[in-house]
Order: structure tokens, then C-alpha cells, then sequence
């Protein structure tokens, strides 16, 4: 027997892992058995500790309850999956109450302390079972502790994605000004990023208005290099292909070049000098006939010609 | 957009990988919607799963049409903070002579202008191909979620 | 036939309504250029809404059918590319050539009642 080196073996005739498994069986038994003390232990502690502050004493110790028993099936199937599951089921229920990582890791770490000592308690008259038992039980509880730690996080980072990109969609300006015309400003330099979110959001601008028209007005656009004279054509492109058509404007004579240098074929692309000027194009395009008079006012009518 | 996806017995999944074979045209519409379903449970949304999937076809079909058999490995890929996807192709069909050649544009040595693999590089952010003649042929490529 | 295909007067409607695999493009395209050649058809939609997905061999495939039916007389219109399935395509560069598009059926057959209403007058 070596017990300096915290490993023991048993009698020859059984291998480790039979005797590894009868006493995880055991573990996970006497946990089952003791479920109510020990979840009262534990929840009492978590309140010490002043963690869980954004739940009250009956939610925490509602909480307590799934999280106990689907702590001793992990320990007790050591499945992975069961594990990453359970690590996003709780994310799931408690990132919206507002709980911070330092407090899951917290209570986490506190229902190990709390089952640790309850194994001290069973098997402290003998130290040798007392270190096997242990042996099984913390590289267990620990991968359970790092796994919601890291499901915790994953899960917070997720939702903050996704409230980036509402702000982000809520700030692009894809405007409806007429029935089956989108007008897209584009203003300032965009990062790749940027772009194609934009890009993303016209074409589902194109399928929500059912638009026939798209005026992308680049007036606001200082310089064009390859990269983003790319994405442009790109989304020119896209558009198309949902049936739209695109009308350019507020090209200037330096960013025609560029599209020009890179091969772009600007006749395959519609373009006007300003936006007032794609916006009566793209009216005609839909069949308004567009009168101005030339009075102090400027009055526009507009008659959707009849289509078969 | 779901699918009713088909009953795949074969498609294996290895801790967090998930394996496709591919030895025919059906099994492309598998490796993408596989491929589809785990960028999903990623974090990646929107155009960009269209994107992975429409990358993961081309790569398959890449296999078919060439090595006549394969498979196609993917896996969630984590590093420094960023989740991402890692679609690797692998067959041991003929090879590639000339990557550099086929990595071009335009180029296909059958069935008239296939875009696959310069394709599937413009897709994703990394792409890797390694090559032998006679031996084999793996992609490798990823996509980050952003 | 996998993708069901109907007859709207003088067009034929075929609405894919799942995932194809190759072999089942190829027989698409080959069953709406024989369907055009034997109806007489003069318009063809493709509704392909369902896809999330149009790689190359799609697109070289539609093209081919556009090619087929127009031989035969006939104008193709695509219809139903989704915003995200546009995004990948225009990514990978890919391009549906002379073939027209349009956002869904209603506009798909508007489409072809205009390309093909020169050409009734024409035949008299």
C-alpha cells in the first residue's frame, strides 16, 4: 500500500475501476440520502455568504432543489453532454435574474464544499476510504465547477451579441419612403463589420417591404478603398438577386474611379448624381409620374400607373 | 427556415465532433445541415449560417466529385473568447496536383466552372488545404462568430 | 417527380418545397424542359423560397435550366432567394448570368406576363 501518494490499491483481484465504481455508487447514495439536510446546508450558506442577493430565501431555495439533484446525476453519470446541458439550463434560469459569474461560481463551489465535508463526516474513521472517496469526487466536482463557470460566461457573451446587434440594427438607417422603395444613406467610414450587418438588414428590408426599388446614397462617404468598393458591388449585387433594383447615388468622380480600378463594370450599375435625383428616378421606376410645378410651391402628384 | 432533416444513422458524433461521410450527392444536403444545426447552437445567426453551410457544401461536393469518397469533420472551436467552427474535409482520393492552380478561379478539371474551393476560402476566414498526389486531400477552414 | 410543378395558363410553376440534393436539381431542370417542350409553355418559375442554401452547383444548374428552356422558347424567372441565402452567394461570387429574378411569385409572374407580352402581340 502506497498511502503517501494518495492512491491506493485495493486486493489484487479487483481491478480499480470496478471498486471506483461500486464507490461512486456509494457517494452518489449517501448524497441522494441526505439530499434534504445537505441542500439546507447549502442554501443557508449561500445566504451567508451574501450571494444569490437578487433572489429571495424561498426562490434561492427553489433553485437549490433542481440544481442539487442535477448536481449528483452529473456526478453520478460523469456524461458530458448531461453536463453542458445542466451548466446552460442554469445559465439559462439565472443570468436573467441578474446573477453575476462570481456568484454561480460561488454557489457552485459552495454545494462542492457542502458534499465534501458530508463525505468527511461519512468516512473520517477511515482515512484510507475517506482518500479514495475523495479521489472520485473532486476531479468531478471540479469539471462541474469549470463547466458552469465557462457555460456561464459563453451564455452572457451570447446575449450580449445579440443586444449589440439590436442596438446596432436599431442605429442602421434602412428607410421606407415609398410603397416598394428602400432608401439606404450611407454615411462615414464602415468597418467590414458594420457593412455587412447593413447589408444583412436591407435584404431583409427588401423582403419585409416587398421592395421593387433601392436608392443606396453614398453622399456621406468620404473614400472607398478595394475592400469596401467590394461589399458595395456586393450588396449591389444581393439585392438583385432579390429581384430589386439598385439605383446609386452620391457617387463621387474619386470613388467612381476606385469601382472602375477594381474592375467594376459601372454600367452595370444604375447610377444618378444625388439623391433627390435616385429618389425621381427610382418613382418612375415604379410607375409615379412625378409632376413639379414651377410655383413657389413645389407640388407633387403622383399616380401609380395601372398595371396589368 | 426548417427542414424535416433526413434520418441520418450514420452521421457520428465523437464528444463534440460530428462526422459526416460522404460518398454521394445526398450526403452534401447532410454535411450541410449538420454543419448548419451546430453553427446555430455556436452562436452564429443569419447570413452567416448560410454562409458556413453554403462553404461546407461546396467542400463536399469538392469531395464527391473528386476523391469520389470522404468525409467531413466539424467542431466548435473556442480561442482567446471567440467561438467559432472548424470544417475540416478529408478524403483520400487522387490529390491535387496543382493547388495553387486550383485554388484559382474559373479553374475545374470537370463538369464545366466549378467555384469550390477558391469559393469556400472567400466564405470563411481561415482555409488550409494540404494535399499529395496519389495520397489525399484536407481542408481545413474556419469561421469565427462575430 | 420530387418538386411539384404546375400549370398557370401559359407557365409552369415549380415550387421546391425541401432540401435537393444534386440528382434531384438535375431531374428538375430536365423535367421542366420537357414539360415546357410538351405544354408549350412560355414563361417558367422557380420558386426556391425553401432553400437555405445556393452553392455553385445550384446556381450552374438554374442557369443550365434558364439555357434549356429558352431553347424551347420559354423565359425563366427565379423566385424566393432569401436575404440570407443572397448574402452567402454574393460572398462566394456567385451569379445566376442573364437569368431574371424577382422577389416571389406574385412578382415572378408579373415579370413574365411582361417579358412575354411583346411576343403574343407579335404572333398575332
Amino acid at each position: 500500500m502506497r498511502s503517501n501518494e494518495g492512491r491506493l490499491q485495493d486486493s489484487v483481484e479487483q481491478p480499480p475501476s470496478e471498486s471506483t465504481s461500486d464507490l461512486l455508487k456509494e457517494l452518489v447514495a449517501h448524497l441522494r440520502e441526505n439530499r434534504t439536510q445537505l441542500r439546507e446546508d447549502w442554501a443557508r450558506r449561500i445566504t451567508e455568504s451574501r450571494l444569490l442577493t437578487a433572489m429571495t430565501r424561498e426562490e434561492i431555495f427553489a433553485e437549490a432543489t433542481a440544481v442539487y439533484d442535477n448536481y449528483v446525476t452529473v456526478l453520478e453519470t460523469g456524461s458530458v453532454e448531461v453536463l453542458e446541458a445542466y451548466a446552460r439550463d442554469l445559465s439559462e434560469r439565472i443570468i436573467p435574474r441578474g446573477v453575476e459569474v462570481h456568484e454561480v461560481l460561488g454557489i457552485v463551489l459552495l454545494l462542492r464544499d457542502v458534499l465534501a465535508r458530508s463525505l468527511f463526516v461519512k468516512y473520517q474513521s477511515e482515512p484510507p476510504l475517506l482518500s479514495r472517496a475523495l479521489d472520485v469526487y473532486e476531479p468531478a466536482a471540479n469539471r462541474i465547477a469549470t463547466t458552469v463557470a465557462v457555460g456561464f460566461v459563453q451564455e452572457r457573451e451570447r446575449i450580449i451579441r445579440q443586444q449589440q446587434e439590436a442596438i446596432r440594427e436599431l442605429s442602421t438607417p434602412v428607410l421606407q419612403v415609398r410603397e416598394r422603395l428602400l432608401i439606404l444613406p450611407i454615411i462615414g467610414v464602415i468597418d467590414p463589420q458594420r457593412a455587412r450587418q447593413i447589408t444583412e438588414q436591407l435584404l431583409r428590408g427588401i423582403r419585409a417591404n416587398r421592395a421593387k426599388v433601392v436608392v443606396i446614397d453614398i453622399t456621406g462617404v468620404p473614400t472607398v478603398d478595394s475592400a469596401v468598393a467590394n461589399r458595395m458591388v456586393q450588396t449591389v449585387d444581393a439585392s438583385r438577386l432579390m429581384g430589386a433594383t439598385v439605383i446609386v447615388t452620391g457617387l463621387s468622380p474619386e470613388i467612381a474611379q476606385t469601382l472602375v480600378t477594381i474592375g467594376v463594370d459601372l454600367s452595370r450599375m444604375r447610377t444618378v448624381g444625388d439623391l433627390q435625383g435616385g429618389i425621381e428616378e427610382a418613382e418612375r421606376l415604379l410607375g409615379y409620374k412625378v409632376i413639379r410645378e414651377e410655383t413657389e410651391e413645389e407640388s407633387e402628384e403622383e399616380e401609380p400607373e395601372a398595371t396589368t | 427556415m426548417r427542414f424535416v432533416s433526413s434520418f441520418v444513422s450514420e452521421v457520428a458524433a465523437v464528444g463534440d465532433e460530428i462526422h459526416v461521410p460522404i460518398s454521394s450527392d445526398a450526403d452534401i444536403v447532410i454535411a450541410r445541415q449538420q454543419g448548419r444545426a451546430l453553427a446555430e447552437r455556436i452562436g452564429f445567426a443569419g447570413g452567416n449560417l448560410a454562409v458556413v453551410a453554403t462553404a461546407i457544401s461546396e467542400v463536399a461536393r469538392n469531395i464527391v466529385e473528386y476523391a469520389k469518397r470522404g468525409e467531413i469533420v466539424l467542431k466548435p472551436v473556442n480561442q482567446g473568447g471567440r467561438q467559432g467552427l472548424t470544417v475540416m474535409a478529408r478524403d483520400q482520393g487522387p490529390g491535387i496536383p496543382d493547388i495553387a492552380l486550383a485554388m484559382q478561379d474559373g479553374y475545374s478539371t470537370a463538369k464545366g466552372l466549378g467555384l469550390g474551393l477558391p469559393g469556400a476560402r472567400r466564405l470563411m476566414d481561415e482555409f488550409e488545404i494540404i494535399s499529395k498526389v496519389g495520397r489525399g486531400t484536407t481542408v481545413t477552414m474556419k469561421k469565427w462568430v462575430r | 417527380m420530387l418538386v411539384p410543378i404546375l400549370k398557370q395558363r401559359d407557365f409552369l410553376i415549380a415550387t421546391i418545397q425541401s432540401a435537393l440534393t444534386d440528382d434531384d436539381l438535375l431531374q428538375l431542370r430536365d423535367d421542366l424542359a420537357e414539360r415546357v417542350g410538351r405544354c408549350r409553355s412560355r414563361g417558367v418559375i422557380v420558386d426556391v423560397t425553401v432553400l437555405d442554401v445556393m452553392d455553385s452547383f445550384a446556381a450552374r444548374t438554374l442557369r443550365a435550366l434558364a439555357h434549356m428552356v429558352g431553347l424551347r422558347g420559354a423565359r425563366t424567372v427565379i423566385v424566393g432567394i432569401q436575404p440570407e441565402v443572397a448574402f452567402a452567394m454574393v460572398q462566394l461570387g456567385l451569379t445566376l448570368g442573364d437569368v431574371e429574378t424577382a422577389l416571389d411569385l406574385e412578382e415572378g409572374i408579373e415579370l413574365l406576363q411582361k417579358r412575354t407580352k411583346r411576343s403574343a402581340h407579335r404572333g398575332g
